[in-house]
């Protein structure tokens, strides 16, 4: 489905658009967190940019390490530590891989996901981004099963992220700075929640 | 003596809540780990990193945060740290803690006795 060269262009690309949407992702987290979100992530991005150059014929796990690390130490937010572990973790399990396929994405997608709830202890319904990742990876492993191909399964999942992004409106956060607003966040969508809808979209548009 | 971070989203939190120990305990190892590179709100990774290193010692380093990325991070910065060193996070109010955690290491307590007494930092009422 893609190789080396075609991760490198798809990452080339969410970091493009967490640049475009780095003040929308702000505004969300704005009535509910610390008004940080897109400016963080943008950030991070933004160093990952300047890696690229280094990452040009590194094998994928490799280069999806570096994008983790990077994201870690740079973001300076909460989303530093969960998309930096999602993206090491998802990079050592595709160590030395040149070449993946949408079973591999799964595998990263798992992977990710069980970073990012050892990290941020959140269950799905406490209004993160854990609520747009776990209904994303049930409907693309969903559409795996009925025999959908790769381009379809990833479309499947990214409906999926929006529509769980959609429904942190309804849920009050217990985890992050959300938990601090409580009920008053009822309303508002999670940022997290819809950073992550934006990687999977791009994801989906490219392959 | 065991050292000590102090990680906050604000660098000039995480340099007063240090300066505020040296009332009781001065000359400590303990360092600040608040905001990011350019002083503006976060949680550095490298931060939280060179503050360690800085008052690590074989009596370990315990670090104490203030909320959401502060843990996170430092969680993170733990689970990349060579094995066999002794830097543990502790789960307390940030002042009443570090206030706690200095004295007890000026006195030449050891880090599992100072964990023990951060322990009931956080429940001890003030009135």
């Amino acid at each position: 489905m893609t190789d080396q060269k075609k991760v490198l262009e798809i990452i080339e690309k969410i970091i493009r658009k967490i640049e475009e949407e780095k003040e929308y992702l702000t505004e969300l987290d704005q009535p509910i967190g610390d008004s940080d979100h897109g400016i963080n992530m943008a950030r991070g991005f933004q160093e990952v940019e300047k890696k690229m150059p280094s990452l040009e014929g590194k094998d994928i796990g490799s280069v999806l390490k570096t994008v983790g690390m990077t994201l870690m130490s740079k973001v300076g937010g909460a989303s530093g530590p969960l998309y930096g572990s999602a993206f090491m973790k998802a990079g050592m399990a595709m160590a030395g891989k040149t070449e993946m396929d949408i079973h591999d994405f799964l595998t990263c997608l798992d992977t990710a996901i069980a970073a990012v709830q050892k990290l941020g202890k959140a269950e799905v319904g406490e209004a993160t981004m854990i609520d747009a990742m776990v209904p994303a990876d049930e409907a693309m492993k969903k559409a795996l099963e009925s025999g959908a191909d790769a381009k379809a399964v990833l479309e499947a999942g990214t409906k999926a992220s929006w529509a769980g992004a959609e429904h942190t409106k309804e849920l009050v956060a217990t985890k992050g700075r959300a938990s601090y607003v409580g009920e008053r966040g009822i309303g508002h969508q999670d940022p997290g929640a819809t950073s992550f809808s934006f990687i999977l979209e791009v994801i989906s548009e490219a392959v | 003596m065991v050292g000590i971070v102090i990680v906050s989203h604000s660098e000039n939190l995480a340099k007063s809540v240090v300066e505020l120990t040296t009332m009781m305990a001065d000359g400590i190892p303990i360092a600040a780990a608040g905001g990011l590179e350019d002083g503006s709100f976060g949680t550095s990774y490298d931060r939280i990193r060179d503050a360690i290193d800085e008052v690590y010692s074989d009596d370990g380093v315990i670090i104490l945060m203030d909320m959401g990325s502060a843990v996170m991070t430092t969680q993170s910065v733990i689970e990349m740290e060579e094995e066999g060193r002794k830097v543990q996070m502790v789960d307390c109010p940030l002042v009443e803690g570090a206030v706690t955690a200095s004295v007890d290491s000026h006195l030449g307590d050891s880090m599992e006795e100072i964990i023990e007494d951060l322990k009931t930092v956080a429940t001890t009422p003030k009135m």
